[in-house]
C-alpha cells in the first residue's frame, strides 16, 4: 500500500511537472550534429523539461509532444557567442546605452583595473540586440567587459531573457590593447599585470593583515584583489586580449609563473606562437575575417590564421569579439574559416563546444542526451548566407523570433 | 579658341608653334587645373575647370593579351545567365560573352581560363570605401580620410590621400573587387571630392584612377557631423547643418553666377575686338585694346566654390552620408531648392521607409547587409532594405564602408538577398549581383563602360571557385581592364610596405598566406604592376 501511495504521489508529481513545463518537442526527421564531428541523418531529438531526453535515428516522438518537422533541415546546439557585448552594450555612440567599457583612448595605462566590476551588473536581459542575435541562432553569449587592462568579470547569459546568469564569472577579461603603447610601453603594461597579481597573492595570503593595515601599498582595491582570488586560484579563467607575436608570448610566460588558466582574443599573429599555444593548452579566440594589418605592433596578419592554428593543434574558438549587433553574424565567421581550410566541424566546435569547455558552462555546447535543450533548427548548413536559424530553443522552451527589425519590417512592408 | 598663333604662322610660314600643352597619355589622367599662364585665353572658360578626360578611354587598353574562359557558369548582371559559357576578352575589352558551343573566332595567345565549376561575374565594384585613405596599419601617419579642420571642405580630394601602398587594396582586390569609390570621411557636411579607383598595383594615386570617371563629391548629414563640430563651432544641431548646406550652396550659386557674367562679358569683349579689327582692316588679336574701355576680369577661383559650382552644373555626382529617412528627405528638398541632382544616399538605412520617394526621383541607395544599432540614426536597420529598395523598382547596391567588408561584399549580398526572399521579396541572383556591380557602376557613373559583362564593356571580370554567394566563396582570377590583376594559387602581392616582413612577402613568412587550391590559371605572368616605366 505505502509503495502504491508512493508511486501515485510520484504519479502526482510528475504530472505536475509537465503542465509546470511546456510540452515536450520532438524534432524529427532532421540532420542532427549530435556534437561535432557526430553527424546523425533522419534523425529525432526530443526535448522535455528544459532537457535533451533523447536524440537519435530510432528515437520516436513522445505522444503529446510538440512536432517540428525537420525534414531537409539541419539541427545543431545554439551557438554560444565567446566575447560578446550583447545585453552590455546596446547603442555604441550613447553612453547611456554602454556598460562594461572602460578607458576607451588608452585601457592599458588610462584605467587599468576593474576586476571587481561583474557583468551581471550591466547585463539587460531584454535589449534589442538580445532577440537580434537569437535570429542568428546564438542561444548563449558571454558578456565580457573590456578597455581596461584587467577590464573585470564576465557572465554567461541564456538568450531567452533570464534575468540570472548561467554562469558568473565566466572569466577575468585582461586588454593588452591594440595601443599599448601609447601611455608608455608594452613591457611597462605587462609589468603592471604581473603587479597587480602579485598584489592579489599578498592579499589573498593575508586578508587580516590587509585589514589591519598591515601589508604595503597595493595597486588595487580591495574588491579588485578579492575578485583575484579564484583566478588565482585557476577556478576562473583569464581570457587576454592579445594581438601581437610579444605579447602573446609575455602572456603565457605570466600564465605560467602565476599557474593561471587562460585564454587568448584576438590573436592576430597568434599563428606564429601555434606551438607553444597548443603546448600550453591555451585556447585561441579570434575573428577569422580579420586579416588586415591593423596596427603596427601586431601587422603579421595571415589570412587563414584559424586553420594554421588549428592544424599546429591550438584549440580554435570563434567570435566577432564584442560588437552587440553583429553577433547575429557568428555562424558566417565560422563559415569564413571553413571558406581559409579550416573542416567544418572544428568551426563548427568554435562556436560551441569550444567556448562552452573554456567557460565551464556545463550541458551547454552539443545536444547529447541529458544536456540543456538549447537546439537550432536550421533551414540548411548553419555555417552558409542564405540559410537561416528557423526555430530557435533555449533552455527547452521555442523562443520567439519577433524583433524590433522584424515589427519594422511588418510595419513598412505594406 | 586661341587667337594669336594664327598671326605667327604668317609670319614665319611654317609648322606653327604649339604653345598647348600635349595631350595626356592615355594611362595619365589630365590634370582638371591647366595651369593659367600655359594659355590665358582659355582660361577658365565657362567658369569650370573641369575638362575630364572621355569615360571611352577605359575602353582603351590595346597592350593587354587577350583572354578566354570556358565552361564556366557566366552571370552578367543584365539579367542573363550562361550555364556552360564562353567568354573572350580582347584588347581589354569583353568581345564575346555566351554559349560556349557557338562558333568564336579566337585570338591568338590567348590566356586560357579553363572555367569548370566556377562561376564568372563582372568585377565587384564598392560604392563607398575609405582604402588609401584610412590606411593600414592605423597609424596616424596614414590617416588621411577625414579633413576634420571645417565643415565643409569641399575643396580636398580624396586622390591627395590615396595611399597607393595600402596593404588593404591587395586584399579586396582577392575579394574580387575590380573597383571602388574612395571616399572622404563623413565627419564634414560637405567632405570633398571622392576618388573612382581601380583595385590595381600602382605607384601613384593617378595610375590607379579610373580613366574618365566623373567626379564625385562626398557630403554627410546627421550625427557625424554635429558630434565633431558641436564643440568647435557648430553645427551643433541638425538644423544648423542643414542651413550650412544651404547658406554654402548659395554661396556656390553666387560664384557660379560671376562666372557666367564674366563670360558673357569676357564674349562680349571679343566680339568687340574684333569689331575694331574688321574697322582697321586688320587681325584680330589678344593684345588689341579698345580705347576707352578695359577687359572683363575674371573673378578670383575658389577651389571650395567650384567643386559645388560643379555640383550646379551637374558635373558632379553628388554622394550623400545620411541614416534617416526623415534626413534623406531634408536632402532632396534642398537639392530641389539649390537646383543640384543627388546620386546615391550613402548607408541609407532607413530608405525603405520612403522607398516611394527614392525611386520617383531615381536616387540610388548604397547600403549595408545587417549592420544596425551602432548609433541612434542606425536604430532601424533592418536586414531587407536593399531587397524592400529593389521590390520598389529602386537602385540598391551593398556597399561596405569597410577594409574588412570590401572583402566580402559577395558574401554581403547572399545575405541581403536571403533576408529579402525570407520576407516573401522575389531577389533573383542576378539581381543580388547588381547590388555590387551593375548598380554601384551606375553610382560612380560608369555604367556604360563597366559593371556588366556584355560585348564592348570593360573585361572587369571575377572567376568564383563557386557561387559567389557562399561564405565558402573565393575568388579565383580577378580580371581588371582585361589584366589579370589577382590570381588566387599564386597569392596576393604584397605592398610596398609589407616587403622583408609580414605573410604577404614569401621571403619572411613561415607557412604561406594562403593554401593554394587550384592550379594556376593563367601562364606564369610577370608580377603585375611590372617594372617601373
Amino acid at each position: 500500500m505505502r509503495i502504491v501511495a508512493s508511486l501515485s504521489l510520484l504519479a502526482t508529481l510528475a504530472l505536475l511537472a509537465v503542465t509546470a513545463h511546456a510540452e515536450p518537442i520532438a524534432i524529427v526527421g532532421a540532420k542532427v550534429h549530435v556534437k561535432p564531428g557526430q553527424v546523425v541523418d533522419n534523425a529525432t531529438v526530443v526535448i522535455d523539461n528544459g532537457k535533451i531526453t533523447a536524440v537519435g535515428a530510432n528515437v520516436a516522438a513522445p505522444a503529446g509532444a510538440k512536432v517540428i518537422d525537420g525534414k531537409g533541415k539541419v539541427v545543431t546546439a545554439g551557438l554560444i557567442e565567446a566575447v560578446s557585448a550583447v545585453g552590455l552594450v546596446g547603442v555604441d555612440l550613447e553612453s547611456s546605452s554602454v556598460d562594461g567599457r572602460f578607458g576607451a583612448t588608452d585601457p592599458v595605462h588610462a584605467d587599468p583595473v576593474h576586476a571587481s566590476y561583474d557583468a551581471r551588473d550591466g547585463f539587460a536581459p531584454r535589449d534589442i540586440t538580445v532577440g537580434v542575435a537569437r535570429t542568428g541562432g546564438i542561444t548563449v553569449v558571454v558578456a565580457a567587459p573590456a578597455g581596461a587592462l584587467v577590464a573585470g568579470q564576465s557572465a554567461a547569459f541564456a538568450l531567452d531573457s533570464s534575468t540570472d546568469a548561467i554562469r558568473a564569472p565566466a572569466a577575468m577579461h585582461v586588454d593588452l590593447g591594440a595601443n599599448g603603447a601609447a601611455g608608455g610601453s608594452r613591457g611597462k603594461a605587462l609589468e603592471l599585470l604581473r603587479e597587480i597579481l602579485d598584489d592579489a597573492r599578498a592579499y589573498g595570503r593575508d586578508k587580516a593583515g590587509y585589514d589591519r593595515n598591515q601589508k604595503r601599498r597595493m595597486i588595487a582595491d580591495h574588491l579588485d584583489l578579492d575578485a583575484l582570488q579564484p583566478v588565482l586560484a585557476g577556478r576562473v579563467p583569464v581570457v587576454v586580449g592579445a594581438d601581437s607575436e610579444a605579447d602573446i608570448r609575455a602572456v603565457l610566460r605570466i600564465a605560467a609563473d602565476y599557474k593561471l588558466r587562460i585564454a587568448i582574443t584576438g590573436g592576430a599573429e597568434a599563428w606564429r606562437v601555434g606551438k607553444e599555444l597548443a603546448a600550453a593548452k591555451v585556447p585561441v579566440f579570434l575573428d577569422p575575417m580579420q586579416n588586415l594589418p591593423g596596427s603596427l605592433a601586431a601587422s603579421d596578419v595571415n589570412d587563414d590564421g584559424a586553420a594554421v592554428l588549428d592544424k599546429a593543434g591550438v584549440t580554435v574558438g570563434i567570435s566577432t569579439l564584442g560588437t552587440a549587433g553583429m553577433a547575429r553574424t557568428l555562424r558566417q565567421l565560422a563559415g569564413n574559416a571553413v571558406g581559409h581550410g579550416m573542416p567544418w566541424d572544428k568551426a563548427l566546435a568554435a562556436v560551441t563546444t569550444v567556448p562552452a569547455a573554456l567557460y565551464g558552462l556545463a550541458g551547454r555546447g552539443t545536444i547529447e542526451k541529458g544536456n540543456v535543450a538549447d537546439v537550432v533548427v536550421w533551414s540548411g548548413d548553419p555555417l552558409e548566407l542564405t540559410t537561416a536559424a528557423e526555430t530557435v530553443i533555449i533552455n527547452g522552451k521555442v523562443q520567439s523570433l519577433e524583433t524590433h527589425q522584424t515589427r519594422l519590417l511588418q510595419r513598412y512592408r505594406k | 579658341m586661341r587667337w594669336g598663333i594664327p598671326l605667327v604662322v604668317t609670319l614665319c610660314a611654317c609648322t606653327p608653334v604649339r604653345v598647348r600643352p600635349t595631350p595626356p597619355k592615355a594611362d595619365e589622367p589630365k590634370l582638371d587645373i591647366v595651369a593659367p599662364w600655359l594659355d590665358p585665353e582659355a582660361f577658365w572658360p565657362k567658369g569650370t575647370p573641369e575638362k575630364p578626360r572621355p569615360l571611352a578611354d577605359a575602353l582603351a587598353d590595346p597592350g593587354t593579351p587577350p583572354v578566354v574562359i570556358r565552361n564556366a557558369t557566366i552571370m552578367t548582371a543584365t539579367g542573363q545567365a550562361f550555364d556552360k559559357g564562353l567568354m573572350v576578352v580582347d584588347k581589354g575589352v569583353i568581345s564575346y560573352v555566351g554559349p560556349a558551343d557557338d562558333v568564336v573566332p579566337l585570338p591568338a595567345g590567348a590566356i586560357e581560363i579553363d572555367g569548370t565549376g566556377k562561376v564568372v561575374t563582372p568585377g565587384i565594384i564598392d560604392a563607398h570605401s575609405h582604402l588609401g585613405v584610412y590606411a593600414a596599419p592605423a597609424a596616424q601617419a596614414n590617416d588621411d580620410g577625414n579633413e576634420m579642420t571645417a565643415p565643409v571642405t569641399a575643396q580636398v580630394r580624396a586622390e591627395y590621400g590615396y595611399w597607393p601602398q595600402d596593404p588593404q587594396i591587395a586584399r579586396a582586390l582577392a575579394g574580387g573587387v575590380t573597383t571602388s569609390l574612395i571616399l572622404p570621411g563623413s565627419a564634414n557636411l560637405i567632405g570633398g571630392r571622392g576618388f573612382t579607383v581601380q583595385m590595381k598595383p600602382a605607384r601613384t594615386a593617378r595610375e590607379a584612377a579610373f580613366p574618365g570617371a566623373p567626379s564625385t563629391v562626398k557630403m554627410a548629414c546627421g550625427e557625424n557631423p554635429k558630434r565633431v563640430y558641436g564643440g568647435k563651432g557648430g553645427p551643433q544641431t541638425r538644423m544648423a547643418e542643414y542651413t550650412t548646406f544651404r547658406t554654402t550652396f548659395l554661396e556656390a550659386a553666387n560664384y557660379a553666377a560671376k562666372w557666367n557674367a564674366y563670360e558673357k562679358m569676357k564674349a562680349l569683349w571679343n566680339e568687340k575686338r574684333l569689331r575694331a579689327a574688321e574697322i582697321e582692316g586688320k587681325r584680330a588679336d589678344r593684345k588689341r585694346k579698345i580705347p576707352g574701355e578695359t577687359a572683363p576680369e575674371p573673378p578670383a577661383v575658389d577651389l571650395k566654390l567650384e567643386t559645388l559650382a560643379g555640383v550646379l552644373r551637374g558635373d558632379v555626382l553628388v554622394e550623400i552620408h545620411c541614416y534617416r529617412a526623415d534626413e534623406m528627405a531634408n536632402m532632396i528638398n534642398i537639392s530641389k531648392e539649390m537646383g543640384f541632382k543627388i546620386r546615391s544616399f550613402h548607408h541609407a538605412l532607413e530608405a525603405y521607409k520612403i522607398r516611394d520617394v527614392l525611386v520617383k526621383e531615381g536616387i540610388a541607395i548604397n547600403t549595408w547587409a545587417d549592420w544596425w544599432g551602432f548609433k541612434m540614426e542606425a536604430y532601424d536597420g533592418i536586414p531587407e532594405n536593399a531587397a524592400l529598395m529593389t521590390e520598389a523598382g529602386g537602385r540598391a547596391t551593398i556597399h561596405s564602408d569597410s577594409a574588412i567588408g570590401t572583402q566580402r561584399l559577395n558574401q554581403e549580398a547572399a545575405k541581403a538577398m536571403a533576408a529579402g526572399r525570407r520576407a516573401g521579396i522575389q531577389i533573383t541572383d542576378d539581381m543580388a549581383l547588381r547590388w555590387i556591380t551593375a548598380n554601384p557602376a551606375w553610382v560612380l557613373g560608369i555604367d556604360s563602360v563597366t559593371g556588366t559583362l556584355e560585348e564592348g564593356k570593360r573585361a572587369d571580370v571575377v572567376v568564383w571557385n563557386g557561387t559567389p554567394f557562399s561564405a565558402y566563396a573565393r575568388a579565383d582570377v580577378v580580371i581588371i581592364g582585361g589584366t589579370v590583376a589577382y590570381e588566387r594559387a599564386k597569392g596576393m602581392r604584397a605592398s610596398d610596405f609589407e616587403l622583408g616582413h609580414g605573410v604577404l612577402d614569401g621571403t619572411a613568412s613561415a607557412t604561406p598566406a594562403t593554401a593554394p587550391t587550384a592550379g594556376s590559371a593563367t601562364k606564369p605572368a610577370a608580377d603585375p604592376m611590372g617594372a617601373p616605366r
